[in-house]
């Protein structure tokens, strides 16, 4: 670079070119080119994020009279399971009461819902993403410490209320978006 | 590279060659290439090593003509190519047993250019490279394993992926990125296919770099001394390329007995059960040669501190020539270093221990006690004696070697190479 | 029609929905460990010379198609392997399976679904040996509903795919028997296990889906007339049918079809070991010879 300059300075017909005006023009040069790589690289590296038709995979309906007390279903929803349970009065005792336990994420129980049609919580119907939040296994139902879910892959427990009670998983089972389509039928997604 | 070269073409065509693009050139000084004279057997792992690695390229690049990269088809035509292509089942049990010998054989080369001390000055850039080789090869390798979309295949993938996801702010939407979607389906299968594909022959050019850098600089031997003269050194053909020929046939008999007699010793069972995305396999374990970082990650029970310990297990053998203070290249002179050495290596093997057994389980008993009527084993658990492990892999960086190159008292070394094999030291 | 189906797969989806609550409820409740033990069996198969029993994996097949075929599939497998080279039919008068008398007529006892060529709608033939073995069920919601929520596992590599293989699948065979004592009287009160289930200590929670598949008798074993090797011929007289001996030649049967290029696997891989035995010989020799003016 320091070569070319000197001799663009002796330029035969003499007359000596701006010198900050040349450092301009390469700096131009320089970042014009960075920006075309740039844009070239945008799209490379955005095509691998989730694409059209896997993003509106969408939404399923689910029946959840059709779950008994104590009992789950699994239902698969962009590919992972979700966990519908009906639990009992028990269970939903354990969970209210553990509101004011030391959370490792603090969440009340009854914020874990979504309204009914009534506009009313309904503590019975539980429904979470059944993925353990630390690595993404699936926990299993009534087993671990809190007889709650029990994640076999590195013994995470959660409670009752699926909040992470013990073990490696930062967070409490997600809560996906889902809405009551009746009193019967919820959506999620 | 080393040395002046010593090439005199013979005939006319390849003098006219030789002016125009010296490849023999190249080549011939490649083989002439003066070795110390006093390697041993442990040296002979470079050669094992390429051979490995033209073995799963070869393999690889003929099973990718039949497999079929879909979660609808890839476990049918893995079963397919086992089945009924012709000696597909050897292609793919070559394929399979073939990356745990390389892994064998890349574990045998570290732990001896960390016992004699090949990552000090001037072959700094040598470890690193190979540092970078041996990253590159995880990847690979877990890429693989995904492929015939078997459980374990899915499982080791969520949690593997899982690991990007405990990133801070954007973890998640990187998670996301990598999979293509929520989770893993079939957008994360093709281009893991796509990469498990291109990943080898970038390992094949750094390999080349690895080889230059060597040659640059030259070998490290046995007692960690520079060669002095030429009495010190050996042309690399036909001495070397012998012994690692003789070394490589032997290798491949191990190689061969796993292929032929035990093609699914070093795999699990759950991997014969298609990938089901509401199931998790009971005991999520990975291939062998993860076992001890699976340990490392466990060792913790913090998601992110875990991650961050694992990738530091790697992480600190890029910085470990500038840690090591000692100015003794081989452990053979020095007697502490040495010792600290051997517990390292028995701490990787016990971290491979922890890796492969539940964290609550018992690893060794104490006793037993009553409880609720029942005879229960109590002493340590595995996830303990990882942390110790984990511990003590870390503390053999830093600080215990650094320390010694200040405190340890190392033996005499010997003048030259030549000198010492003449009184049998070498 | 259509309607119907649809009904039908709703509620065979419902069914197994909870059919799969049902079994982790099960887990959890026999979850009681029992001291069963798993012996391993001296199979023909093991071992570096190790070749299946021809005669154990046609009777195995028998077994499999007489009795686990009614919910178990062999999804990998088509009848031809049957007739080829290390099968239990192979014939090396017609090396093409194809043409194998014994592998046509097996493939012509089972209905396969095709399309009529002219109209278009689906039928059933009698299957060809280059068919696959058909899929029993339709779909899994369908095979989960016609086995109380539970799913029978396809059983092309089912010794590969468990713990212990063939050893397994033997002992989950064998050891069907009546819930012990302890077991249904633990902590105090008398335990129902849940309807569907069966015990066997084999199976991991010792509560398994399946009712034990095989009794004494269940199948007919057929004497087998083989030349003698001197224009004569020779009978084979069958087992008798006892479970052990079904279990063990379906057993068999299963392993063979998990692995059916076992046997050329092993034979390739002795020469494979010789070469390498002489060729690591010449290695060391030449090493040596070159070597021998070089103090090291």
């Amino acid at each position: 670079m320091s070569d070319t300059h000197t001799q663009e300075n002796t330029h035969e017909d003499g007359h000596s070119e701006d010198p900050s005006r040349r450092d301009f023009i390469y700096i131009a040069t320089g970042a014009a080119a960075a920006v075309g790589a740039g844009s070239v690289a945008w799209p490379l590296v955005s095509q691998m994020g989730a694409a059209a038709d896997t993003r509106a995979a969408g939404s399923i309906e689910i029946d959840i009279s059709k779950v008994a007390e104590g009992q789950q279903i699994k239902a698969l929803w962009r590919g992972k399971p979700v966990f519908v349970r009906h639990r009992t009065a028990a269970e939903i005792a354990a969970a209210e009461a553990d509101d004011a336990a030391d959370l490792i994420d603090p969440q009340a129980d009854a914020d874990r819902f979504v309204p009914t049609p009534e506009g009313n919580i309904n503590p019975a119907i539980l429904v979470m993403v059944g993925v353990c939040t630390h690595f993404g296994c699936i926990p299993v139902g009534e087993a671990g410490d809190f007889n709650g879910w029990y994640c076999p892959c590195h013994g995470s427990h959660y409670d009752t209320s699926g909040r992470i009670r013990k073990g490696p998983a930062p967070k409490n089972l997600e809560i996906p978006t889902y809405s009551y389509v009746s009193d019967s039928v919820i959506k999620v997604g | 590279m080393h040395g002046p070269s010593t090439y005199e073409p013979k005939y006319a065509a390849s003098r006219w060659l030789d002016k125009r693009l010296p490849i023999i050139r190249m080549g011939a000084d490649f083989m002439a290439f003066p070795s110390p004279r006093n390697l041993n057997y442990w040296y002979a792992f470079g050669a094992i090593l390429t051979m490995c690695l033209i073995v799963q390229i070869l393999s690889g690049v003929i099973l990718a003509m039949h497999y079929v990269p879909t979660v609808d088809g890839a476990f049918d035509s893995v079963q397919r190519i086992k089945r009924d292509v012709p000696y597909g089942w050897l292609i793919q049990s070559m394929h399979a047993t073939g990356a745990s010998m390389f892994f064998l054989a890349v574990y045998i080369h570290m732990f001896r250019g960390l016992f004699y001390g090949s990552y000090k000055a001037p072959r700094e850039l040598v470890w690193i490279l190979g540092c970078v080789i041996y990253l590159i090869m995880m990847a690979t390798g877990f890429l693989g394993y995904t492929l015939p979309w078997g459980q374990m295949s899915f499982w080791g993938a969520t949690v593997i992926t899982g690991f990007f996801g405990a990133i801070p702010v954007v973890g998640e939407s990187l998670q996301q990125w990598l999979l293509g979607g929520y989770s893993v389906g079939n957008p994360t299968l093709q281009r893991f296919f796509s990469l498990h594909y291109l990943l080898p022959f970038v390992i094949a050019a750094i390999v080349g770099l690895h080889v230059w850098a060597i040659h640059h600089v030259g070998q490290n031997n046995p007692i960690g001394i520079t060669e002095k003269s030429k009495k010190d050194t050996l042309s690399f053909h036909p001495y070397y390329t012998m012994k690692d020929g003789f070394a490589v046939a032997v290798f491949l008999l191990i190689f061969a007995f796993f292929m032929f007699y035990l093609p699914d010793a070093l795999g699990h069972a759950d991997n014969y059960q298609r990938a089901n995305p509401l199931v998790t396999p009971p005991h999520i374990v990975p291939e062998w040669y993860y076992l001890p970082f699976y340990a490392i990650l466990r060792a913790v029970p913090d998601k992110l501190a875990g991650i961050l310990l694992m990738v530091g297990a790697i992480g600190i053998l890029f910085v470990l020539p500038w840690l090591d203070t000692s100015k003794v290249r081989s452990m053979r002179f020095r007697p502490v270093a040495r010792v600290f050495f051997i517990i390292f290596v028995i701490m990787c093997f016990i971290l491979g221990w922890c890796g492969a057994r539940a964290p609550d389980d018992i690893a060794i008993k104490i006793g037993e006690k009553m409880v609720d009527g029942e005879s229960v084993a109590y002493g340590m658990k595995f996830v303990t004696l990882s942390r110790i492990a984990t511990i003590y892999y870390f503390a053999y960086f830093f600080p215990i070697l650094p320390l010694l190159g200040f405190v340890e008292k190392t033996k005499e070394l010997p003048e030259s190479i030549t000198k010492a094999i003449h009184e049998g030291t070498a | 029609m259509a309607n119907r189906l649809t009904k039908t797969l709703i509620g065979a989806a419902l069914i197994g929905l909870s059919g799969l609550s049902l079994g982790t409820v099960a887990m959890a409740a026999g979850g009681g460990k029992s001291d069963h033990k798993m012996e391993h069996q001296d199979w023909g198969f093991n071992g570096m010379f190790g070749t299946y029993d021809r005669l154990a994996v046609q009777r195995g097949y028998q077994v499999y198609r007489e009795v686990c075929a009614a919910c178990h599939a062999l999804e990998h497998l088509s009848f031809r392997h049957l007739g080829e080279k290390g099968g239990p039919y192979y014939n090396p008068k017609t090396p093409n399976p194809n043409d194998n008398v014994e592998v046509k007529a097996l493939a012509n006892d089972w209905l396969i679904p095709d399309i009529d060529g002219e109209t278009g709608d689906p039928i059933e033939r009698p299957g060809i040996p280059a068919d696959k073995f058909p899929d029993i069920y339709p779909n899994e919601p369908a095979a989960r509903a016609s086995n109380g929520g539970a799913l029978p596992p396809d059983l092309s590599v089912i010794t590969k795919a468990r713990t212990g293989g063939a050893d397994y699948i033997y002992d989950l065979l064998v050891s069907y028997k009546d819930m012990p004592h302890e077991y249904k009287m633990k902590d105090g009160v008398e335990y129902e296990m849940p309807i569907g289930m069966n015990y066997n200590p084999a199976f991991e929670g010792s509560e398994i889906a399946m009712a034990a598949p095989l009794v004494d008798d269940i199948i007919e074993y057929a004497s087998i007339t083989v030349s003698d090797g001197h224009g004569g011929t020779e009978t084979i007289e069958a087992p008798a049918a006892t479970v052990e001996q079904l279990s063990r030649d379906v057993t068999e049967f299963l392993a063979w079809a998990g692995d059916p290029k076992m046997e050329v696997r092993k034979k390739i891989g002795f020469s494979v070991f010789l070469f390498l035995f002489i060729f690591s010989a010449l290695m060391f020799a030449t090493y040596k010879n070159i070597w021998r003016d070089v103090e090291h």
